[in-house]
């Protein structure tokens, strides 16, 4: 640099700062002032005071001191060493006009020091760099800063172009040195700097709503009743059962079948009809309906008592209540009756045909007392149904016993038409019409000696016009036979035409199997003999009786003597025996052949006779010993002959078939089961010894006769 | 009725057909169908419906409007009727409903789904 720019250099901002200086002073005592003053002459108040130039040239002294005018002299604060309150002479002085917090660095600091360097050399141009600002300031404020802009910068550009590059010199440098110290900002001057600030467009708010559709909703209302939470819980039970056996049998082809089945069952559900829902509901309605229309029957049944009775002497009568019969079993003779051991308004009839010539189908029909009208089940056969039994455990088992031969075993349970098992030819039936069929008394000597050899299998016994007696065992669905017992006529074997010996066999047409002595059976034939058997000797028999001289339609034991049984026959006559004695205790001639006898539940004195002339006779031999004390035809016509009689096991009423397939259910008056009377200050005795004692008494008074005579 | 109870009521000795083996659909139906018939040309009887339980009758022997009208009021009744016997002892149920009145008498047999109405004139 040479001295000669300097002063030229100097002299600019010196001319600089007087023209500023001239502008300060003018806004106070120049052109402003002038203008200021001739406002005010014009306003002057009337009472200033006008002083003289002496006056106003007078100086007036005044000194400064370093106390605060404002300061409070008269501070007391209460001294707790003295117990008084004391002035306060030492009051502070300082008073803060203007204060402000600065970012003043010391000096001595490496910050300060660097900063001082930097404005050593900046120095020159710093004064025209603070004009610069400031003008881009007032030139912003015009809006227009691109030309302001450039115009400072051309105006500072020549001055400030070379010590900005040597300061970018230095700076890089001490960067060089220090590379990693962040590289400092320049401090702004905080009186001359301007801060900018812009308000950007604000977004107008907007509300954007939609409704979205309601999520499905249903109103549930219950109220859960005690009954509705059992039913829950018997669910719940079931359903942890199924669980369970599924979880027991849970192999994989099991699984798939059962689905398979389970396909099936639905598709068959969603099949049928609905009808078949109402099937129990049917019955039931139908069994009420029949309840009005007999509802007279009904009464009878339950209440009616033969006033009459009181008026005879000994004779009662029978009422008529309800009648059976089936259109499908029309000119069917009924050839079987038998009351349900169970049900005790269940009974199974049997029809099929007593005629040779007049053979054809058997129908097997269960009626119910609550249902006249119509049987319960219905089975038919081919062949002729010539007897029945019903099986006191199993009480939905019913035997029969066929024309052809056969036996079968019908299972109520099972809805079809056909018998569950059925013997064949093979199997050994029967070569002629069975006549009598029967279930071995359940007794509990039974059942121990069945245990030995038969595994609780279902056994029966039949017996046939082919002189054979055969025990039916029921091995896993097939009917297997033995052969009890094979009927011979004594002393019958022929001399032949070439020396053959012919064995005429016994016609075998009912039997009775000894209440007690399980051994021991009676056969009657149709040769009119009664045969005492026992199952161990196949080859004799125990006893025999001639007790006809026609065929021996029932034989039958008392159910509480048990030495005492009853025989009939189509001779007209029914016989009461010992089984002790071989000639009979009893004969009573009914004048007509004699279909069936039956012992009374109730009594052992009283037993009822039907007969083929259509009446039935009812005799108490406590009462009257030598004829029946009921004797009435109960037929509608006289050509109907009746071929059996039941008692009821628990009612007192009777059911009678006959030979056109009608079954007539009749009521016993009082007189027929009349007990015996009370007697003042005694117990009436009852149960078996009683009946058994009563029974002995009239037998003795035989007993006692029959020598003589 | 006559305050004497009678043996032959309908629940007393319930016969052995009602065994636990289901019998076979088509047989059962063409039974049904036999049953109902027989109860619909017994003496006395007027008509014969089945009522599904939401009380719409299904079948009927009558005509639209009775039909609807006894279906309708039949079915409220059994369902009070069911309710009151178990609500009493819940291990109880309804089995048979019959309403005597002067003129004939309404039976009610609830089944597990479904309602058999018979109405019959006993005096007839």
């Amino acid at each position: 640099m040479s001295p000669k720019q300097q002063p030229r250099r100097q002299s600019n901002p010196m001319s600089r700062g007087a023209r500023k200086r001239d502008e300060d002073s003018g806004t106070e005592v120049g052109e402003g002032a002038d203008e200021w003053a001739q406002s005010k002459t014009a306003v002057r108040p009337p009472d200033q005071l006008e002083l003289t130039d002496a006056e106003l040239k007078e100086e007036f002294t005044r000194i400064l001191t370093a106390n605060n005018p404002h300061a409070p002299q008269n501070i007391v604060r209460y001294s707790f060493k003295e117990g008084t309150y004391k002035l306060i002479g030492f009051v502070n002085q300082l008073a803060v006009h203007y204060s402000h917090v600065g970012n003043l660095i010391p000096k001595d600091s490496d910050e300060g020091r660097r900063q001082h360097y930097r404005d050593e050399l900046v120095a020159g141009s710093q004064e025209s760099a603070k004009l610069v600002i400031s003008e881009t300031e007032i030139l912003e404020e015009d809006e227009e800063p691109k030309d302001a802009e450039a115009e400072a910068e051309a105006e500072a550009g020549s001055q400030t172009d070379i010590p900005t590059a040597e300061a970018a010199e230095k700076v890089t440098e001490e960067e060089l040195m220090a590379p990693k110290q962040p590289r400092e900002r320049k401090l702004t001057n905080q009186f001359n700097f301007s801060e900018r600030a812009s308000q950007t467009f604000n977004n107008p708010l907007r509300d954007r709503e939609c409704q979205m559709e309601p999520p499905p909703r249903t109103n549930f209302s219950a109220t859960a009743n005690q009954w509705e939470i059992y039913d829950a819980y018997v669910e719940e039970l079931e359903k942890q059962e199924k669980t369970k056996e599924k979880e027991k049998t849970k192999t994989p082809v099991a699984k798939k079948m059962g689905k398979i089945a389970k396909r099936k069952m639905t598709s068959m559900e969603s099949q049928s009809d609905d009808i078949t829902k109402v099937t129990q509901a049917a019955k039931i309605v139908e069994r009420m309906v029949n309840q009005n229309t007999y509802d007279d029957v009904a009464q009878d049944f339950k209440y009616y008592e033969d006033a009459a009775d009181e008026y005879r002497d000994q004779e009662g009568t029978l009422l008529p209540l309800w009648k059976f019969q089936n259109d499908k079993a029309k000119r069917l003779a009924v050839t079987a009756l038998c009351w349900n051991p169970k049900y005790k308004d269940l009974f199974a009839v049997g029809h099929g045909s007593y005629d040779f010539m007049k053979q054809s189908r058997g129908m097997l029909l269960l009626y119910s007392m609550k249902n006249p009208s119509f049987p319960e089940y219905i089975f038919s056969s081919d062949s002729g149904i010539m007897c029945l039994d019903m099986h006191v455990d199993h009480p939905y088992l019913v035997a029969v016993g066929h024309y052809d031969g056969n036996v079968a075993i019908y299972n109520l349970k099972k809805p079809h038409s056909q018998p569950a098992f059925r013997s064949s030819a093979k199997s050994g039936k029967h070569t002629d019409p069975v006549w009598q069929v029967s279930f071995e008394p359940a007794g509990e000597t039974w059942v121990k000696w069945q245990k030995d050899d038969m595994d609780n299998n279902l056994n029966f016994f039949s017996v046939s016009s082919d002189g054979r007696i055969v025990s039916w065992t029921l091995v896993k669905s097939e009917l297997v036979h033995t052969d009890v017992i094979k009927l011979k006529v004594e002393s019958s074997s022929t001399e032949g035409l070439e020396g053959l010996q012919l064995h005429t066999m016994g016609c075998g047409t009912a039997f009775d199997f000894h209440k007690e002595i399980d051994y021991m059976f009676l056969v009657g034939t149709e040769e009119g003999k009664i045969y005492k058997c026992s199952k161990s000797y196949s080859s004799q028999f125990l006893d025999t009786y001639d007790a006809h001289n026609m065929a021996v339609d029932a034989v039958s034991w008392n159910p509480y003597h048990t030495k005492v049984f009853m025989s009939c026959s189509s001779d007209w006559t029914v016989k009461i025996w010992d089984h002790t004695i071989k000639t009979p205790m009893f004969i009573y001639d009914l004048n007509s052949a004699v279909g069936d006898v039956a012992w009374a539940p109730y009594s052992s004195t009283v037993f009822a006779a039907v007969t083929t002339n259509g009446k039935t006779h009812v005799f108490d031999l406590s009462i009257n010993k030598y004829e029946a004390i009921c004797n009435q035809p109960v037929v509608a016509k006289k050509k109907n002959k009746i071929t059996h009689v039941q008692f009821n096991p628990i009612h007192p009423i009777i059911i009678v078939g006959d030979d056109r397939g009608h079954v007539t259910c009749l009521k016993l008056s009082p007189n027929l089961r009349k007990m015996p009377k009370e007697k003042k200050g005694q117990e009436v005795q009852k149960g078996p010894a009683v009946e058994i004692a009563k029974l002995d008494k009239l037998l003795n008074l035989v007993r006692e006769v029959k020598p003589k005579v | 009725m006559n305050g004497r109870t009678n043996d032959l009521e309908p629940g007393l000795c319930p016969s052995p057909l009602l065994g636990p083996t289901a019998p076979s659909p088509g047989e059962t139906q063409a039974e049904v169908e036999e049953t109902l018939k027989r109860i619909q040309s017994h003496k006395g009887v007027i008509g014969t419906m089945v009522v599904n339980a939401e009380g719409i009758p299904i079948r009927t022997t009558l005509d639209n409007s009775t039909t609807v009208q006894y279906a309708g009021l039949l079915h409220q009744l059994t369902v009070k009727a069911k309710s009151t016997v178990r609500d009493i002892d819940p291990q109880n149920d309804l089995t048979f409903l019959r309403i005597r009145s002067k003129k004939h008498e309404i039976m009610v047999a609830p089944d597990k789904e479904y309602l058999l109405i018979v109405i019959q004139n006993p005096c007839e």
